[in-house]
């Protein structure tokens, strides 16, 4: 792969196209025009765990942008659908890989060309200090499978393209099961975190009164794996060790969904929670308790909406 | 008749002011603050909203002080009455004492410190807004029966409930006051978490089709567990829910947890959806939605110690 597209220049997408630009050619699609025109004008600077500039193409139409072999949609999971709307009839070739949490992002992809299609989840991080400059902050991997009409090698390529670019990457012969684990842990902590004002800190592993947040977190951990079960895919990580993990790590980790509802921001409840009731109830699987998470959040958003 | 209300915070001053209108009844309010206290005592106790009154009363933070009295009205944060009463109980040893807080458990509190309880359930509601000064916002009534285990004689529930009634607070003596307190414990544990997660007033709550379901499923767990151990409800708390969301009830009232979260005050979520979670596991009946809400309101208290 020598040509990319990323759609989407957020905080992922900007660091995708950063250092992708290093090994390929990249370009940028953007929402906003004046976005676009700081990327042509000023390109684009890293900082954090990586310190450089590139130059790139960037434009908010397809059209005025070079064919890209791999487009990499890193939009946020609320606008997927737009900017998938916008590539249709673009690039037929291309192979299209969206970022998006949750699961589904792919499928929402597809229902607007035939294009080939690569899965994926990413755990890196980074914060947005303008339209040209991103920080890299947490260098934590992307894991990448193959999806409609692609096979474990072409997510082996992009894999290794992004490695050899500076960022974390590693390729699975099948995603769903990392997928699965990473839903049903961000379906959780995410909502918990949110509704509470909590950090991913110990009380989420604390299971010693019959009040402690430990047993929501099960309860709501045991029903996504059922989901999973029905769904026939075998879990990569159980999501309950991640989380006793993640909390004895000592420094506590602000899901963005806290960061989202602190900053009055619409979440991503629909792609996260919303994808794994969706699949509950296409699966006849009974999420009670996520159900209950996914009506607070929204309610929540509509407080300052 | 004397009287002391005992926590005259919103609820406490509703009874301690419109019953000090009345002249067969000596009131006294023993309340923690100081400056509530002084205010009182200086200016009397002054209700504004649903009804202007101002009741001259003696009020104090010194228990000691307190006159032995006929009856005792609780009105504290549940999670207060245990020290309330231990403080306050040498003057009941004649007298009754009647609970009007929120949840359940705090008539057995009561009863491991004065002889004669009444339980007590009460739907008027309002906010201290300077010391001194209350805010009434929602009238209503309320009920009073003797505590099964420890009971005052009904006697006595009667001419307690009569002086409310001719003050000013609408009040009936039932022989079981269970039914309408489990009303009310399941009205409250199924909104007021709701209103306190979103920040929602209790008609917002009520408009949003998800979140009614959601109350509608607290409900529905609270009456399997009132119905487990033989209570009666004396309504449904639905249509509890739904008057209250009407514009001229309680649409704009924040429910009193989301006003303690706001001010980052402990909640009252362990004698309501806590007490359901508890006695439902008494009685074998699962509260799984209950218990959710418990730990996540938990949870946003503990958020403020980080």
């Amino acid at each position: 792969v020598k040509s990319i597209c990323v759609a989407g220049a957020g905080v992922i997408g900007s660091l995708f196209a950063a250092h992708l630009a290093r090994v390929a050619e990249v370009s940028a699609l953007t929402r906003r025009e004046e976005h676009a025109r700081a990327l042509r004008e000023q390109g684009l600077r890293v900082s954090g765990r990586a310190e450089f500039d590139v130059h790139l193409a960037a434009s908010t139409a397809p059209s005025e942008l070079p064919e890209p072999e791999l487009v990499i949609v890193a939009c946020k999971a609320g606008d997927l659908d737009d900017v998938a709307a916008r590539l249709e009839g673009h690039w037929p070739d291309a192979i299209v890989m969206p970022v998006q949490n949750g699961i589904g992002a792919d499928e929402i992809v597809a229902r607007h060309g035939d294009w080939r299609l690569l899965v994926s989840v990413t755990f890196m991080s980074g914060t947005r200090h303008e339209d040209t400059h991103v920080q890299y902050v947490l260098d934590t991997a992307t894991w990448i499978g193959p999806g409609r009409g692609t096979t474990p090698a072409d997510a082996q390529a992009v894999a290794e393209l992004i490695a050899s670019s500076g960022l974390k990457a590693e390729a699975f012969d099948d995603l769903r099961p990392a997928q699965w684990s990473k839903l049903i842990f961000n379906a959780t902590v995410n909502t918990v975190a949110a509704l509470t004002g909590l950090p991913h800190d110990p009380h989420f592993a604390a299971l010693g009164r019959p009040d402690d947040l430990g047993h929501l977190v099960q309860g709501l951990m045991d029903e996504g794996k059922a989901v999973a079960r029905a769904a026939g895919v075998e879990l990569w990580e159980d999501p309950w060790e991640m989380n006793v993990l993640a909390t004895q790590r000592g420094s506590a980790h602000y899901p963005s969904m806290l960061e989202d509802v602190e900053a009055r921001r619409p979440t991503e409840i629909d792609m996260i929670t919303g994808s794994l009731v969706r699949e509950a109830h296409r699966l006849g699987v009974p999420v009670p308790l996520h159900e209950t998470m996914e009506r607070l959040i929204k309610a929540k958003e509509d407080t300052y909406r | 008749m004397r009287i002391c209300v005992v926590g005259c915070g919103a609820v406490g001053s509703l009874f301690a002011a419109n019953l000090a209108t009345l002249d067969d009844v000596e009131v006294w309010a023993y309340d923690a603050s100081h400056e509530h206290v002084e205010a009182i005592n200086s200016d009397g106790l002054r209700l504004t909203g649903a009804g202007d009154v101002t009741g001259r009363l003696r009020a104090t933070a010194d228990p000691t002080e307190l006159p032995s009295c006929d009856f005792g009205i609780v009105a504290t944060k549940a999670m207060h009455t245990a020290s309330a009463i231990a403080a306050t109980a040498h003057a009941f040893a004649d007298g009754c004492v009647a609970t009007v807080q929120n949840g359940i458990g705090n008539e057995e509190v009561l009863a491991g410190h004065v002889e004669r309880v009444i339980r007590g359930t009460t739907f008027p509601a309002g906010k201290l807004v300077a010391p001194g000064v209350v805010q009434w916002d929602v009238k209503g009534d309320t009920t009073l029966g003797p505590f099964e285990a420890q009971p005052a004689p009904f006697a006595e529930v009667e001419r307690l409930a009569d002086a409310c009634t001719r003050g000013g607070m609408p009040t009936a003596a039932v022989r079981d006051a269970r039914g309408p307190q489990w009303r009310k414990v399941i009205f409250n544990a199924a909104t007021n978490p709701l209103g306190a997660l979103t920040g929602l007033t209790h008609g917002r709550v009520c408009e949003q089709p998800a979140l009614r379901r959601l109350a509608s499923q607290l409900v529905d767990e609270g009456k399997a567990v009132a119905d487990a151990q033989g209570i009666v409800l004396d309504s449904d708390p639905e249509e509890l829910i739904d008057y209250a969301a009407r514009p001229d009830v309680a649409y704009e009232h924040k429910a009193s947890m989301l006003q303690d979260v706001e001010a980052r005050r402990q909640t009252e979520v362990d004698y309501l959806n806590g007490g359901i979670a508890e006695f439902g596991q008494r009685f074998g009946v699962p509260t799984p939605t209950h218990m959710s809400i418990w730990a996540l309101v938990k949870g946003v208290e503990a958020s403020w110690q980080q």
